[in-house]
């Protein structure tokens, strides 16, 4: 009997790192899906759910922080951000979709240790999967604040449009590099969690989320406000306000300097730097997860 | 005859480590390195195996022998230390019941879960969706979470799904053990239907009367080591001796 020899002979679980993801976007899909199915249960108040939580959230910043603290700009307050809660809302979501995505995909591995153990797939799969779920349960988010910004005058052109996809793949690809780095670290040090715990502590208030950079450049001087600038989360933040918030007001307030010549090319090149470092160490760590999981 | 399977001079070390954390691993340090924070234990010893297509191997010996540490190198879930694996054409493994099955999904979930982690495309498992459904007997329970399903109807499923993935190569670890009687009589009869095919297979099993049908030669191991390799009688007579 001659049976067909199909194929060379290959070296089995050597990834091709990314490469291996555009093979595998079926099953990347299915890991999504899975994802979002078991979060809802197939429910539909599930659902309802991931835009209620946003919605009563905008509406407490915008009473308890912009009408009783006195943050929205007033007569009596003339120093204040007008439509503050749209300022804070719109750097809060991207806060949100980074922390989900971070958190989650430097969990995904060791979630995941049963079958990583048992079947071999690119395990790089698990922790961008987990990305592709926080976009998912940003894009509520998204609507609920679209919905604040054109109540409160909303009037965007292209370019402030495509500035928030611009912020968007900034923090993306950086949370997606840091979920890689951390994702590996777990396997071996499974309290290696606390860190990310507090690096999106330190997230939230490192970045004008709460605040107007105008503060941080006053405090800092020069030289340290380039760092904080340096930061592709404030980046992020930034284009955000830039998209959402700054066409919602007269257009008095300031946007930092630099942002488009200078900072958003710095963000975007740090991200995408911090995703190759993440990717390597992902798969030099790689090979050891089975017997370490 | 071509190999399908070529595993040359393979040795693994595991590290039993006793610490996980950064925690437990800096007081280390700062005690001045106290202790030895990792013991090794050798898997598998300078094994090779050459298996050529078609061929039907068991991978026999006592628990620990380093079985399921030899097919994990042959699938690429684990790496060797030294040496060298190299596989030829698609390996699919069917390694632990339900492995890849979650159990808030319902069967038919999984299925396309499951195909697609054993490296099927879209297509092929709509193609072969109701062959697999039909093979399992699972029926009217396919749109029942699996977490309400016994492990016998688990195998029924994984066993299924991996079969129709249509693989060159075939590795199966210790599942058979929980199917009913039927059942198992048609997964050994599939799996001989497979090897007519020209496929090749890699059994790991404690029941040396069904390894003795399916298979026609065996490995014994012992303590990582390749103790014995030839005819399947032979060897179940060495492993009963
Ligand atoms: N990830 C791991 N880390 C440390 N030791 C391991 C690991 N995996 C396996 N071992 C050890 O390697 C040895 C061989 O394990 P293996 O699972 O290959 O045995 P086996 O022959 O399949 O046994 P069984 O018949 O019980 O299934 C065992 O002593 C086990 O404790
Ligand atoms: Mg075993």
């Amino acid at each position: 009997m001659t049976t067909t020899i199909s194929g060379e002979l290959t070296r089995p679980g050597l990834g091709g790192g990314f490469r291996d993801l555009r093979q595998s976007s079926f099953l990347l899909k299915l890991l999504v899906r899975k994802e979002l199915k078991v979060r809802y249960r197939g429910s539909v108040l599930g659902l309802l759910w991931s835009y209620v939580k946003p919605a009563v959230q905008f509406l407490v910043f915008y009473v308890a922080l912009g009408v009783f603290l006195g943050l929205e700009r007033s007569a009596r307050n003339p120093d204040g951000l007008s439509n503050y809660a749209v300022y804070l809302f719109s750097g809060i979501v991207l806060i949100n979709f980074f922390s989900e995505a971070l958190g989650n995909s430097a969990r995904s591995i060791v979630n995941n240790g049963n079958l990583i153990k048992k079947i071999y797939l690119p395990r790089e799969l698990f922790p961008v999967a987990s990305v592709w779920v926080s976009a998912v349960h940003f894009f509520p988010q998204l609507v609920v604040l679209v919905i604040g910004c054109v109540v409160a005058g909303w009037h965007p052109d292209a370019f402030q449009l495509l500035a928030a996809v611009g912020g968007f793949a900034i923090v993306g690809f950086l949370a997606t590099g840091l979920g890689l780095l951390f994702g590996a670290a777990n396997v071996y040090f499974r309290d290696s969690e606390n860190l990310v715990d507090m690096l999106l502590m330190v997230a939230t208030w490192a970045s004008p989320v709460m605040y107007s950079w105008t503060m941080v450049e006053a405090k800092l001087g020069p030289g340290l406000f380039a760092l904080y600038q340096a930061n592709p989360i404030t980046v992020g933040v930034e284009l955000f306000h830039y998209a959402f918030w700054y066409p919602t007001t007269d257009g008095s307030a300031a946007m930092p300097p630099n942002l488009f010549s200078l900072w958003l090319p710095v963000g975007m090149i740090i991200s995408l730097v911090v995703l190759a470092l993440g990717q390597l160490t992902f798969r030099r760590l790689e090979g050891r997860f089975a017997q370490e999981l | 005859m071509a190999n399908a399977i070529e595993v040359s001079n393979v040795s693994k070390e595991f590290v039993l480590r006793h610490t996980r954390s950064i925690k437990e691993a800096v007081v280390w340090l700062v005690k001045g390195r106290k202790g030895d924070l990792s013991k090794k234990f050798h898997a598998l010893k300078d094994v090779s195996l050459m298996v050529e297509t078609g061929e039907t191997v068991a991978l026999l010996g006592l628990n620990g022998s380093g079985k399921s540490t030899l097919l994990k190198h042959i699938s690429g879930v684990m790496l060797p230390d030294s040496g060298s694996v190299y596989t030829r054409g698609r390996v699919a493994g069917l390694i632990e019941v339900g492995a890849g099955f979650h159990p808030d999904l319902s069967g038919r979930d999984n299925v396309y879960l499951n195909g697609a982690i054993l490296g099927m495309t879209e297509k092929q498992i709509n193609e072969r969706f109701d062959a697999i459904i039909e093979f399992s007997e699972i029926g009217e329970f396919i749109d029942t979470e699996v977490k309400f399903y016994s492990s016998g109807m688990y195998l029924r499923l994984a066993f299924s799904v991996a079969v129709h993935t249509d693989p060159e190569v075939f590795l199966i670890d210790e599942i058979l053990a929980v199917g009913d009687e039927p059942f198992q009589r048609k997964c050994i009869a599939k799996i001989q239907e497979l090897a007519q095919q020209g496929k090749t297979l890699v059994v790991v099993s404690h029941d040396l009367d069904l390894v003795s049908r399916i298979c026609s030669r065996g490995v014994y191991l012992e303590h990582g080591n390749v103790l014995f390799d030839g005819p399947i009688h032979e060897a179940v007579a060495r492993l009963r001796a």
